[in-house]
């Protein structure tokens, strides 16, 4: 009988496919929230098996903070084509340009939850019932605490303390008229499974994950891409680095790592043996202890 | 190393303030270089803030602001941490009785249980209550951690008398398989390395048992369950007939070839091909998730299940739970639910209260009128139309239901089919 097990990829890959599929069967409206990272891009690869030969049946929301790498646009462009798929874009611009949102500022200006607005506007407008995400339980300690069907009120938010008990793989998306729910298929994966993942199934990712030189600005620590949307401190100086990203989110608040790591084997191997947690450049998550808990209950994802 | 061969264990943990538990898992952690740097880092300077003397490992797991305030983990954790022979998934819950709910959540998908014992203080009511909802959920291992073997002097006898024990209490439940190491969490004895003060243990450390524990049987492999999620009609021209019968497989092994039948309509079948991507798999088994073509155009859809010819799931409309109260609201009979089972929705009634039982003494309480939050209760259920089930004895899948709010869609009980 113990030829009989699969490995913990192919359980992992069984269990997201097996979520993705609740979705589209409990949902009128569901979403995949797109963010041009690894995690969206292995969650799109797996909605892709999940319907096959079917198209992945929801469109792909993706929000535009105007803050892009423009590798992330060019790459999402193309993947949307490939799969035959929709794409829905939220604009942050817009947002600010409507008096929606307000612009930060300062040196450390970020548009990071100004996202939070032009997200729920977003599924507002489309009546989305339901958004799936790439977030994981090890990225975070209060994503630990996400359920797989994770409920939003009316307003967007989630209430921590007052989770649905999630047993077995029965998913309970039950909800009322304008509530919403947040989806996290890929909950128990860890930075490495995705990793050891896309190497298995050869998933291609935008070129920025891979070590490339880059114009960098170091700032507390945090290794910055000069970009159009960074403004330069007194004593900053501009030095072009050999970097890759182990996240991708918007230039200016996104750590990269120094690193020559250009394939799959030696960046898997990197973080074989790396001491510090992927979100440990985002400069996000450094505000505060609860940063991402505060985000997460006003509707971030 | 090979880190793509590897299995994946799910294992939980219960425990209380000042059993060890935060410690235990701390060190597993720890000692399998699964603690980062800036996590560390950061729990350091938490607990410098807040003047402990320690570094308090308990932070790493309590992520909510509300859990880190009061010192206290309140809902289930999901910590994960690989070793070269084994990815592990933790929940670790709370172990207090007013967190049974979220005990039963965490053991509801574990392979395994830890079960910790205060050497210093033997069996308490905690431990025969975590012990009985790993009995209740079948979680098919338990390993029993005698902790704080360092402040009884690494005794023998200590831990011997606990062991017995806690074998008599456990006579009375249905553990297939229990283990016992004597550990000291704070020490790292048997945890990871094998202890040197205690020669009298000649059995093997914590981790070896998770990373050799024999899974592969855990699931039914013979009774063949596939619960039809969705069906794949594509609509393309290379895909006009093409008909898929999405979902995870339950109990079994399926194979193409295979004389199926489709339940509710009996209907007697072929199964063409099972596949994954438009790649065709040979044998597909639990906890597989794959696309089914039939032979036959047979017309199912979300709901129905596909059995093998001569070993069908019970049919009907009557069912025997436990199940584990979740809600703040007290239920009573003659309500009317949601019931959740497979891929399968219906509405339901509470027929008939029929006792509690004392998760400590596991007694029965007879004569009830309500069921309140983390009671454990058996009552008898009708749903409106026929669920094709097994005992969850047999699958913990198509043995388990979910019992939903018609009014505010809140989950409020999960149910173990008797």
């Amino acid at each position: 009988m113990s030829n009989y097990i699969i490995n913990h990829l192919r359980e992992l890959e069984s269990e997201a496919i097996f979520v993705i599929r609740e979705i589209a069967a409990q949902f009128e409206n569901p979403v995949l929230l797109f963010s041009g990272g690894k995690d969206s891009i292995l969650l799109t690869h797996l909605a892709k098996k999940a319907f096959f030969p079917a198209k992945i049946p929801f469109p792909l929301i993706h929000i535009d903070t105007g803050h892009n790498f423009p590798e992330t646009i060019a790459f999402r462009d193309e993947l949307v084509e490939k799969l035959g798929v929709t794409l829905i874009v939220g604009s942050v611009q817009e947002a600010i340009d409507k008096g929606r949102a307000k612009e930060e500022t300062g040196a450390d200006a970020s548009r990071n939850s100004l996202q939070i607005v032009s997200l729920l506007d977003t599924l507002e407008e489309h009546k989305v019932d339901a958004a799936m995400g790439g977030a994981r339980r090890d990225e975070e300690k209060a994503r630990a605490k996400e359920r797989f069907f994770s409920h939003r009120d009316e307003f967007g938010q989630w209430d921590p303390k007052n989770q649905r008990p999630e047993l077995w793989n029965l998913f309970n998306g039950r909800k009322n008229y304008g509530e919403h729910f947040r989806v996290f298929p890929i909950s128990n994966w860890t930075e490495m499974d995705v990793w050891e993942y896309i190497k298995l199934e050869n998933i291609e990712l935008p070129s920025l994950y891979f070590s490339h030189q880059r114009d960098c600005v170091v700032r507390d620590g945090v290794i910055l891409a000069n970009s159009e949307f960074i403004t330069l401190k007194e004593g900053e100086a501009v030095e072009t680095m050999t970097v890759r990203y182990r996240t991708c989110g918007d230039m200016p608040i996104t750590g990269a790592v120094e690193s020559t790591a250009d394939d799959l084997d030696k960046i898997i191997e990197e973080i074989a043996t790396t001491r510090t947690t992927e979100r440990g450049g985002r400069a996000d998550d450094k505000r505060a202890e609860t940063a991402m808990e505060d985000r997460k209950k006003q509707g971030y994802f | 190393m090979d880190y793509q061969d590897i299995e994946l264990l799910r294992f939980t943990t219960a425990g209380s303030v000042d059993d060890g538990k935060s410690t235990l898992i701390g060190r597993l952690l720890y000692d399998s270089k699964s603690i980062f740097q800036d996590q560390l880092d950061a729990v350091e300077a938490s607990s410098k803030s807040k003047g402990f003397d320690y570094v308090d490992l308990s932070l790493l797991t309590d992520g909510l602001k509300s859990e880190r305030e009061q010192g206290i983990t309140i809902d289930v954790a999901y910590r994960y941490f690989a070793t070269p022979k084994r990815k592990f998934i933790i929940a670790d819950t709370p172990g207090h009785i007013q967190y049974t709910r979220n005990m039963v959540t965490g053991a509801s998908t574990a392979n395994l249980a830890i079960i910790l014992v205060d050497a210093r203080k033997g069996m308490l009511e905690q431990t025969h209550r975590h012990a009985f909802i790993a009995s209740l959920l079948r979680i098919p291992h338990a390993i029993v951690c005698v902790n704080k073997m360092d402040l009884v002097d690494y005794s023998e006898e200590v831990y011997t008398n606990i062991v017995a024990d806690f074998k008599a209490f456990s006579s009375k439940l249905d553990i297939k398989d229990i283990q016992f190491i004597p550990i000291s969490a704070l020490n790292g004895d048997n945890v990871v390395n094998r202890s040197e003060n205690m020669d009298w243990y000649d059995g093997s450390t914590l981790m070896y048992h998770l990373e050799t524990v024999h899974i592969s049987s855990d699931h039914n492999l013979v009774d063949c369950r596939f619960p039809i999620q969705s069906v794949i009609r594509p609509h393309t021209l290379d895909y006009q007939d093409y008909r898929g019968f999405a979902g995870r497989i339950d109990g079994g092994i399926f194979k193409p070839g295979d004389k199926v039948k489709s339940l509710p309509s009996g209907f007697v079948t072929t199964i063409k091909t099972i596949e994954l991507n438009g790649e065709e798999i040979a044998e597909a088994f639990a906890p597989m998730s794959v696309t089914m073509t039939l032979e036959d155009e047979i017309d199912n859809s979300r709901g129905d299940m596909i059995v093998r010819e001569n070993n069908v799931p019970q049919i009907g409309q009557d069912l025997e739970v436990l199940v584990s109260w979740m809600s703040t609201t007290p239920m009573q009979a003659r309500t009317k639910v949601v019931i959740k089972h497979t891929t399968n929705e219906t509405v339901g009634m509470i027929k008939e209260l029929k006792y509690k039982i004392d998760i400590n003494t596991l007694h029965r309480i007879e004569g009830i009128d309500k069921v309140e939050m983390n009671d454990i209760a058996r009552l008898s259920i009708r749903t409106a139309k026929p669920i094709f089930f097994d005992a969850y004895k047999k699958n913990r899948q198509t043995g388990s239901i979910i019992i939903i709010d018609e009014q505010t869609n809140e989950t409020i009980g999960a149910g173990m089919i008797i």
